[in-house]
């Protein structure tokens, strides 16, 4: 069954065990170009997770940093990259100890809002998610790092 | 070289911490005996000020001339090109060709980190908006040494807005390093930021009350800060207040013979004119302490003093 919905593209991502309800939100951060071919799959029945979202990219193999920015909001999901039918690699996105340049900082008087300056985050705590931005020392909690996902 | 920038407490171990009050201590005998220093001979220090603090900024510059260096820089940001729309990245690229060492006071927090990445010469922040002020938190240590030849063992009050004070935030980190028992004493909707008290309980025993009277008696050390007027939604809510966090000779009957007042100042109201006389009265000291602390962190990053 698993088997079925993973290897139904030729080429491409799957991005699998989304946390029921996320994928749209993964889907809206991943920021595809208009022209992709994405299959979503919501409410899927799964042994770990009980109901998970999976979405599948035909043609495009994520990058890491797109496959970080997954962990923000999605810490359970996996990435299959697909080719020829066939699971190529698979991975478990995890949150790392350094973000940088996918969230903005949330605390408007930070020099990283005024300055060519990428922004960049110390991970505190991966659960519950906890930031705390380089420059201005301001942390961020799980709730108000997904509002600010660039 | 122990420390390249002097840009956050939280980058201060205790060993560190230890190490820049000892320096100040050798430099500020040293100054005592031989007038003006020369271990800064031929450097020199840039203040850049994109907000005016000038008690800070004359602060840096006494400590820079007394070891024996130049300054240049500016007070505020309009009488530069900042005014005509220079990144901070650029100005600090410039300065740095005129400069062996950068202080500088920017009202955007984060500033300072960034201008010390940015930089080949080292920086020491004077204040990055409502974020860090290192400096301030190593002189208040220094004077409390001074005042009592140890810190630890010390009760010790902070008293005003501890929510947004920054000063009250770094000392009471500072101070979690020590083994000292903190009082926290603060109006209802102004008390210290729960992340704070969850940071450094488990180091230092803490007394959160709202009551200065029922504390006056037991500690050693007391440090005001100012209440700020435009913090309370309410100006009824505000002059009660005031009132009840005013330190004055009747407050200090209950106080013990040694106690030190500290403040990072100005003063508004905290602390009565009549208080400055009396043996409590710490906090001119306190801005003495600046200068060699400040000379001490300016050796020290420029590696002109070991
Ligand atoms: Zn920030």
């Amino acid at each position: 069954m698993k088997e079925l919905k993973v290897s139904a593209i030729h080429k491409g991502t799957v991005i699998d065990h989304i946390p029921s309800g996320k994928g749209l939100k993964v889907l809206e951060i991943l920021n595809l170009p208009e022209d992709s071919t994405i299959l979503i799959a919501v409410n899927v029945r799964s042994e770990k997770l009980g109901k998970k979202d999976i979405i599948k990219v035909e043609g495009k193999i994520l990058s890491k940093d797109e496959v970080n920015k997954i962990a923000l909001i999605a810490p359970t999901a996996t990435v299959n990259i697909i080719d020829k039918w066939e699971v190529v690699e698979k991975k478990n996105v995890e949150v790392p100890d350094e973000i940088i340049g996918i969230i903005k900082c949330a605390n408007p008087n930070c020099i990283t809002h005024y300055e060519k300056v990428k922004p960049k985050f110390k991970v505190i705590s991966k659960k519950p998610l906890k930031l705390k931005c380089h420059y201005c020392e301001r942390t961020m909690e799980e709730e108000i790092i997904a509002k600010n996902l660039l | 070289m122990r420390f390249q920038d002097v840009i956050s407490i939280n980058d201060f171990e205790k060993d560190d911490i230890e190490y820049v009050l000892k320096t100040a201590e050798l430099l500020e005998r040293e100054l005592k005996e031989k007038g003006t220093l020369q271990y800064a001979k031929g450097k020199v220090l840039a203040t850049l000020f994109f907000e005016p603090s000038t008690r800070t900024r004359l602060s840096f510059e006494s400590a820079m001339h007394r070891l024996g260096g130049s300054v240049i820089g500016f007070a505020e940001a309009s009488a530069t090109s900042v005014k005509k729309g220079e990144s901070l990245m650029d100005t600090i690229r410039t300065v740095e060709n005129y400069a062996d060492v950068i202080v500088i006071r920017h009202p955007k927090e984060g500033a300072a980190r960034l201008a010390a990445e940015v930089a080949k010469i080292p920086v020491i922040n004077a204040g990055d908006g409502a974020n860090q002020h290192p400096t301030q938190t190593l002189l208040d240590l220094y004077t409390i040494k001074k005042e009592f030849g140890k810190i630890d063992g010390l009760k010790i009050a902070l008293l005003g807005d501890l929510k947004y004070g920054r000063t009250v935030h770094s000392l009471a980190k500072a101070l979690s390093y020590y083994n000292v028992k903190l009082y926290f004493v603060a109006p209802p909707g102004l008390e210290m930021p729960r992340h704070i008290v969850e940071e450094i309980s488990d180091k230092v025993d803490i007394v959160e009350t709202s009551n200065l009277e029922s504390v006056i008696p037991e500690i050693d050390v007391l440090y005001a800060t100012r209440i700020q007027k435009e913090r309370f939604p309410d100006p009824a809510e505000y002059n009660k207040i005031k009132g009840s966090y005013r330190v004055d000779l009747k407050i200090l009957e209950g106080a013990k013979e040694t106690l030190k007042i500290m403040h990072p100042l100005p003063r508004v109201d905290e602390i009565s004119y009549e208080v400055d006389k009396t043996r409590y009265s710490a906090y001119f000291r306190q801005v003495w302490s600046g200068v060699p602390v400040r000379m001490a962190l300016l050796g020290i990053v420029l590696g002109v003093i070991e």
